[in-house]
């Protein structure tokens, strides 16, 4: 590096002082353009040879020391030098912007453990996480990261775990408790026991993510990659018909006019700005929204969801806990306490959700030997005898069935109950909705969705309630699991905009996989999740998703500025070159000087928003 | 079977794509992402003929790239 530094200055000490030698004595001021060009092109020269004894001959640096050549040839020789020189400048400003872009890269990504406390026989030693085996203890101390996920055995801490969520408040572990890799060690010294191998640690498994990311190329990818491979050969056919056609076709048209123009398009033939402009911009979203807790799995689930029109929310467990709680007791003729201790010895044999939140919130040990009998109603409810009473505890159709007079309850799931035939009230359990999800809708309406679903396997007045008050347009309830794979299949007909789905990715993968982009929600340490999802929200914040589509609208924007750019001024110097309107340095521009610039700007889409 | 290398002054993005392409196209190789920005090449290919392939992708990387180094990680 600072050797050739050294020869580009060099080189430009000696450019100058030949522009100072005059014009009559020849051979002096051509061997100091001679040595100017092999001093600041050496690294370009050379490259170029090693290329073309390799047998290619189309790359940057062949093109670059031709067209210089052929300006020598031309007795151009300022123009000469100056192309190799400028074009070397523009190369030390490209390598510090894609080396200052793989670094902020590299930062984010810098969740990557580098050793781990190995406990062998009371004595520590520091191992590459690597060599370290299931079941091997390890020790983490304060500040530092853990390095393999595993089970707390011994300690107390608090973990930052922001390097993996986004999520700045720390996690409170102790004995017992799972720690996944890669997040920080804040206080206490905590001795883990190795649950699983570095390569299937979470860590790992998230490098890997963004690392192939660029796999899944979106169609602006592909269609800038095609566009490459065209544009090359198109322009150095275009150098030759330049060099060729017009001197013989136009009355006093001279070669060695049209040679030098053909050079300049050899020096914009380059694609490299072209190719690097749009997944850079992609790498940096991805990054940027990596830096969040929101894991992309590639460029085309940007642009889907830059594109969405329709989201689709899975309820329990996305827009809801997925914890049942009881919200109202509403007893007839007995107390509400009453009631409650009723129901819950009723359904003490249930191991149904409904049964353990109607435990929870009774809170009081059971006396057994008052349930003298007790049955299941399978899709009904229970039918049990307690202290002599016959009671029935379950939904509106047990009490139809025994023809018992009820009063409908809305706003939840209902249980009703029945003590020898007289009903006495109804328990109202439901779900808690998450508190973010109360304005997410709201949110991803702002920045471009349209429509809101929500899929669930609920009762329709359950739904119906939670649907209203997040804002929801069309519910779809009573779904059993195959279905929600239809109803999912009919917006996506339905509408010409992308439909993206939002689901726990636990027991819904093929509905994740059906969407335009499945977005699985506080999957960190679910791994069934990670994999069967397109994008991964690592918290159970389902208000990132309106960050995911607003950082997905910009990666978007920013990748199109590159292309229109890019291929804009590069087409616009090759005009230019043609009339002979600017020369060869303009040229070298609309090589390197759009690549550093392709650069920068994607840049931003790594950076966060104000 | 899955391998990681670092290609070290991997220095412009074309040629990052142009071996992408070539190496993607060598019989026994299932998967290849070459990934410009990271340095680096992720490989899923076929574990027996893997040392041919291997031989394969150093000649197609120093005909693309002549001073790009290959670490298998």
């Amino acid at each position: 590096m600072k050797k050739d530094f050294v020869l580009l200055i060099a080189g430009a000490v000696l450019f100058v002082s030949a522009l100072f030698v005059p014009e009559s004595m020849n051979i002096l001021r051509l061997c100091l353009f001679l040595a100017a060009f092999v001093a600041s092109g050496l690294k370009v020269i050379l490259s170029a040879v090693k290329g073309i004894a390799k047998g290619n001959f189309f790359n940057e640096n062949t093109l670059m020391v031709v067209a210089a050549i052929g300006a020598f040839c031309i007795k151009e020789y300022p123009e000469a030098v100056f192309v190799v020189l400028f074009y070397r400048v523009g190369e030390m400003f490209e390598d510090y912007a894609v080396k200052k872009s793989r670094k902020s890269i590299g930062e984010v990504m810098n969740i990557c453990p580098e050793y781990a406390n190995l406990l062998t026989d009371g004595k520590l030693t520091k191992v590459d996480p690597d060599e370290v085996e299931i079941g091997d203890i390890i020790v983490v101390g304060a500040g530092e990261r853990v390095p393999l996920d595993g089970v707390v055995i011994n300690g107390k801490s608090f973990l930052d775990t922001s390097a993996l969520t986004g999520e700045s408040v720390p996690r409170e572990v102790g004995e017992n408790d799972t720690i996944l890799s890669g997040c920080i060690n804040r206080d206490g010294t905590l001795t883990v026991k190795v649950t699983k191998t570095f390569d299937d640690s979470t860590v790992s498994r998230i490098l890997e993510l963004v690392e192939t990311a660029s796999a899944k190329k979106s169609t602006s990818e592909k269609f800038i990659t095609r566009f490459a491979k065209y544009y090359t050969p198109v322009v150095l056919v275009c150098a030759l018909l330049l060099a060729v056609l017009p001197p013989v076709l136009i009355d006093g048209a001279s070669f060695s006019d049209f040679i030098y123009r053909a050079l300049s398009f050899l020096v914009v033939s380059c694609p490299c700005a072209l190719v690097i402009s749009v997944p850079l911009a992609f790498f940096g979203g991805i990054g940027g929204a990596a830096k969040k807790g929101i894991l992309i799995k590639g460029g085309t689930y940007l642009e889907m969801l830059s594109n969405a029109e329709n989201v689709v929310f899975d309820k329990t467990g996305t827009l809801t806990k997925g914890v049942f709680v009881v919200q109202e007791v509403n007893a007839v003729d007995i107390s509400a306490d009453e009631l409650l201790e009723i129901a819950v010895y009723a359904e003490n044999v249930s191991s149904h959700p409904v049964a353990q939140s109607l435990r929870d919130a009774f809170g009081k040990e059971i006396d057994i030997k008052k349930i003298t009998s007790s049955e299941e109603i399978a899709g009904f409810g229970v039918k049990a005898v307690i202290d002599g009473k016959t009671v029935l505890a379950g939904n509106g159709k047990l009490m139809e069935s025994m023809n018992i007079p009820y009063e409908k309850a809305v706003g939840g799931t209902a249980v009703y109950v029945a003590v020898d035939n007289v009903f006495r009230g109804s328990i109202i359990i439901s779900d808690e909705i998450k508190s973010d999800a109360l304005s997410v809708v709201k949110m991803l309406k702002k920045v471009g969705i349209r429509n809101a679903f929500m899929l669930t396997g609920d009762i329709k007045t359950a739904a119906d309630v939670t649907a209203e008050k997040l804002g929801i347009d069309k519910v779809y309830s009573e779904l059993l699991p195959d279905e929600k794979v239809e109803k999912l299949e009919e917006i996506m007909k339905n509408s010409s905009g992308k439909t993206i789905y939002v689901g726990d990715g636990i027991n819904d993968a093929p509905v994740l996989a059906r969407a335009d982009a499945g977005i699985a929600m506080g999957a960190l340490g679910s791994d069934a999740a990670i994999e069967a999802a397109d994008i991964v929200i690592m918290t159970d914040e389902v208000g990132k998703i309106a960050d995911a589509v607003k950082l997905s609208k910009k990666t978007m924007n920013i990748a199109k500025q590159n292309i229109i750019f890019s291929v804009a001024i590069k087409i616009g110097i090759l005009i230019l070159c043609s009339f002979n309107i600017v020369g060869m340095s303009v040229a070298v521009f609309g090589d390197v000087g759009v690549m550093v610039l392709a650069v920068l700007n994607s840049f931003r889409a790594l950076k966060e928003d104000k | 079977m899955k391998i990681k290398a670092k290609l070290h002054d991997l220095c412009c993005a074309n040629c990052a794509a142009k071996i992408e392409e070539k190496i993607s196209a060598l019989e026994g190789v299932e998967s290849v992402t070459v990934n410009f920005i990271m340095e680096k090449m992720i490989l899923v290919a076929d574990e027996t003929k893997i040392e041919d392939i291997k031989a394969e992708i150093e000649k197609i990387v120093h005909k693309i790239e002549p001073d790009v180094e290959i670490e298998y990680i």
